[in-house]
C-alpha cells in the first residue's frame, strides 16, 4: 500500500493548528462531519470524518424475541431497509433450520433485494450525487441539489424520481410497505406475488431497463468528457472485499467472501459467510464511533480495504445479464488490465449494477415461482446463524446467537458502510491535499471534500447504529474436521 | 390550476436527529409530486440540499428523537427559525426504536462495545471532542422545544406527508385521516 495511507489522520501539533468543520456532511444519508486543521500557510495537516452518534444496537436487541428480529432492525437504516431485512432473516434461517428456503420463497427474496438495489443506486445518483456531476463541484451552493437539477435537467431528474419510485414498488409489493415492510420471515416469506402485480411491474419494466442505460451512458459521458478528473480525484489504491456468487457471478443475495489486493491478485476466496470472524478484524479509534475493519491476515495498515459497486464490478468474473455484462466488460477494458481505484469510478460501477438489477427483476418477474404457494420451510434448531448479503454500499454480515428461550443472546453486524471507513477518510486526505491545501477555503473547495465522501454513498445511519462486535470464537474440530465443541469470548 | 396557491413560494427545511432517515425516504416516496413541490417550495436546510444551517423558514419537519448535545443544538435552531415545526414519524414523536437503549446503562454499552469485545484494535472509547456527548436517555423532541404538528407511524406513509404538507401549503388545517393515520 502506498506510503501515504495515513497521512494526515493525526497531526502532532493539533492544538496550535486551525480548524474548519464540514458539519453536517449533506446529501448523504445519515449524520457525520469532516474536520479540517490548518497551519499558518493554509496547509491542511489533519483530515478526519467522523461518525458522531453512538447508538448500541446490539446491545439492546439482546433479550428480544428472534422473530422480531427482521422487523426491528431495518429501524437501523431507512435508505437500505431490505438489507438489513434480509440479512437478519437469512441469519435466522439457520436459527430456524431452514438451510435451504423453497424456490419461491428465494425468489421473492431476491426480487425484494433487487428492487432494493434498484432504487437505493437511483437515489445515491441521481437525488443526491447528480448535482455534483453535471454541475461542477464548486458550482453555486443554492443549485447544487436535486432541485437544481430538475430546473436544468429536467428529463434526468424525473426519471431518476421514476427509476427509485419503481424499485419501491418492488419492495411494496414483495414487503407489504415501502419503507420498513415485513416480507421476509425466517424460514421464508410471508406472501407471494399475485398475478396482477406482477403484470403491473412487467408493464413497466422494459422502460426501467431503457433509463438504466440512458443512466450508465450518462456517467460515461460524463468520465469521458474529463477523464483526468474522473481518474485522479481522491484516488487511492486498497484492497477490494464482496461476496462472489457461483461461478464467481455477481449476485447481491447469496455468495462466499472473497477478497483481492490493490492489483488485483485474489487473496483469499470461497469464505463462507460463517467464518467471517477469521476473516475480518476491527479498529477503534478515539475520534470516531464508527470502526475501521481490516482483512486480520494483512493488519491494520495494510489490510483495509473497499466495499460496494466499484469491488464487487471487479472482484466478479462476471455479471450474469447480458447488457450489464457487456458494461462491465467496457469498464474492466477502461482498467488497462489494472483495477480501477478511482473514487469516481464508483458511480460508474453503480449505474452498472443498476441496470443488472433492473435485467434481474425482468428475469425473475417471468419466473412461476414468484406466485408458488410453498413458501415456509423448517428444520431442527441451532442457536445461532449468520446471515450476509451485498446490499447496496457493500457486504453487510448479520450475527445472532438465540437462546432455547427463543431469545436473543448476542447480535453482531457489521454494516457496508463501517468497511469503508478507511477508503472514506483516505479519499478525502487525498483531496484535501490536492485541492484545499494552500487555498483559501470556499465553499466550494469544502464541497470537494463531500464529493469525494458522496463517491461511496455512506450510509452513516447504518453506520451510527451498528458498531460491529466481533466475538472471538474458538472451534474443536475432530480429526474428521467434525465440529465437537465451538466457544466464544466476550459476549 | 388552484387559484389559492400562495404568490409567495414557502420555505422547507427538514432534518434527521436520532432517525433512521426512513421518514426522508417516506418524504421521497411522494415521487413525482416531488417536483411539483419544488415549484411551491424553497428547500433551506435539509440532508437533500447543502445549506448547513437553518434560516428563517415556514415549515421545519424533524424525523428523530434527541440522543445527543448536538441534536439539541439543531432542534432549538429549527425551532428559533421555523414557523411551523412538525414531528414527524415514531422516532421524533416518542423516541422510537433508538429509545430502546434508555433501560440501559450507557456508559456500560459504550464499555461492552469498545473495551470488552474481543476482536477489537486499539480498546478504548471513542472520546474525542469532535464527538457531541452521547445523552443517557433518548428522549421525544416535544421535551425539548414547543412541536405544532405530530404526524406517527414509522414512518408515515409517502401519500400522508403529501396531504399534510398540501393542507398546509393551501392554508387549510391539516388533517389525515383514516387510513392515511397508522402507527407502524
Ligand atoms: S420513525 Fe421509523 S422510519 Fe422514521 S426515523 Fe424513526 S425508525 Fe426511521
Amino acid at each position: 500500500m502506498a506510503s501515504e495511507t495515513f497521512e494526515l489522520e493525526t497531526a502532532a501539533d493539533a492544538g496550535t493548528l486551525r480548524r474548519v468543520a464540514i458539519d453536517p456532511v449533506s446529501r448523504v444519508e445519515g449524520h457525520g462531519k469532516v474536520t479540517l486543521l490548518l497551519d499558518e500557510n493554509d496547509q491542511v495537516r489533519q483530515v478526519r470524518l467522523h461518525i458522531v452518534e453512538f447508538r448500541g444496537f446490539e446491545k439492546f436487541i439482546q433479550g428480544r424475541p428472534y422473530w422480531e428480529v427482521p422487523v426491528m432492525v431495518q429501524r437501523l437504516c431507512g435508505i437500505c431497509p431490505v438489507s438489513h431485512h434480509l440479512a437478519a432473516a437469512k441469519a435466522l434461517d439457520h436459527v430456524v433450520g431452514a438451510d435451504r428456503l423453497t424456490t419461491s420463497a428465494e425468489q421473492l427474496r431476491r426480487l425484494m433485494h433487487y428492487g432494493q438495489i434498484l432504487q437505493s443506486h437511483a437515489l445515491h445518483f441521481f437525488h443526491l450525487s447528480s448535482p455534483d456531476l453535471l454541475f461542477g463541484f464548486d458550482s453555486e451552493v443554492g443549485r447544487r441539489n436535486i432541485v437544481g437539477v430538475a430546473a436544468a435537467h429536467p428529463e434526468v431528474a424525473r426519471k431518476g424520481v421514476l427509476l427509485r419510485k419503481f424499485g419501491q414498488e418492488v419492495i411494496r409489493l414483495t414487503a407489504g410497505k415501502r419503507v420498513h415492510g415485513t416480507g421476509a420471515i425466517p424460514g421464508g416469506v410471508n406472501r407471494a406475488l399475485s398475478r396482477e402485480e406482477r403484470d403491473d411491474l412487467l408493464a413497466d419494466i422494459y422502460t426501467i431497463i431503457g433509463w438504466s442505460r440512458q443512466a450508465v451512458q450518462l456517467v460515461k459521458r460524463l468520465h469521458a468528457a474529463d477523464p483526468t478528473l474522473y481518474d485522479t480525484f481522491g484516488t487511492f489504491r486498497s484492497n477490494i472485499l464482496s461476496l462472489v456468487g457461483a461461478n464467481g457471478a455477481l449476485d447481491f443475495y447469496e455468495g462466499r467472501l472473497r477478497a483481492r489486493d490493490a492489483d488485483g491478485r485474489i487473496i483469499v476466496d470461497g469464505v463462507h459467510v460463517k467464518d467471517y470472524v477469521n476473516l475480518i478484524r476491527e479498529e477503534v479509534k478515539p475520534w470516531s464511533y464508527m470502526k475501521f475493519p481490516f482483512l486480520a491476515a494483512l493488519g491494520p495498515r495494510d489490510g483495509w480495504y473497499k466495499v460496494g459497486p466499484l469491488a464487487r464490478v471487479q472482484n466478479c468474473d462476471s455479471i450474469p445479464t447480458p447488457l450489464a455484462e457487456a458494461e462491465r466488460r467496457e469498464f474492466i477494458d477502461y482498467g488497462q488490465g489494472k483495477p480501477i481505484h478511482a473514487p469516481l469510478a464508483y458511480h460508474w460501477a453503480r449505474m452498472i449494477e443498476m441496470l443488472h438489477a433492473a435485467e434481474t427483476i425482468k428475469d425473475l418477474l417471468h419466473d412461476d415461482d414468484l406466485s408458488g404457494s410453498d413458501l415456509m420451510t423448517s428444520g431442527s434448531r441451532n442457536r445461532e446463524g449468520v446471515g450476509a448479503i451485498e446490499a447496496p454500499r457493500g457486504t453487510l454480515i448479520h450475527h445472532y446467537r438465540v437462546g432455547d428461550d427463543d431469545l436473543v443472546t448476542m447480535c453482531n453486524l457489521i454494516v457496508s458502510t463501517t468497511h469503508n471507513n478507511q477508503p472514506m477518510n483516505e479519499a478525502i486526505r487525498r483531496v484535501a491535499r490536492r485541492y484545499l491545501s494552500g487555498r483559501k477555503l470556499s465553499e466550494g473547495l469544502l464541497n470537494h471534500i463531500e464529493v469525494a465522501i458522496r463517491c461511496f454513498d455512506p450510509c452513516l445511519s447504518c453506520a451510527t447504529h451498528a458498531l460491529g462486535r466481533m466475538p472471538l470464537q474458538v472451534e474443536l474440530l475432530d480429526a474428521n474436521d467434525r465440529l465437537i465443541e465451538r466457544l466464544y469470548t466476550g459476549s | 390550476m388552484d387559484t389559492a396557491v400562495p404568490s409567495r413560494k414557502l420555505r422547507l427545511a427538514t432534518t434527521s436527529l436520532a432517525g433512521c432517515f426512513g421518514c426522508h425516504m417516506s418524504f421521497l416516496d411522494i415521487d413525482e409530486r416531488l417536483l411539483e413541490l419544488v415549484e411551491r417550495v424553497d428547500f433551506d436546510r435539509s440532508p437533500l440540499t447543502d445549506i448547513k444551517t437553518c434560516g428563517p423558514c415556514d415549515i421545519g419537519l424533524i424525523e428523530g428523537g434527541v440522543c445527543n448535545a448536538e441534536n439539541i443544538h439543531v432542534l432549538r435552531d429549527f425551532r428559533r427559525h421555523c414557523k411551523v415545526l412538525i414531528a414527524i414519524g415514531a422516532c421524533a414523536v416518542n423516541g422510537g426504536l433508538p429509545a430502546q437503549r434508555n433501560h440501559l446503562d450507557l456508559g456500560l454499552c459504550l464499555q461492552e462495545v469498545y473495551l470488552t469485545a474481543p476482536g477489537n484494535v486499539g480498546r478504548q472509547i471513542p472520546n474525542d471532542p469532535e464527538l457531541p456527548l452521547p445523552l443517557d436517555k433518548v428522549h421525544p423532541i416535544h421535551e425539548v422545544v414547543r412541536i405544532d404538528y405530530f404526524i406517527p407511524g414509522c414512518p408515515p406513509a409517502g401519500d400522508a406527508i403529501w396531504k399534510f404538507l398540501t393542507d398546509l401549503l393551501e392554508g387549510r388545517t391539516p388533517r389525515l385521516g383514516h387510513p392515511l393515520l397508522h402507527f407502524d
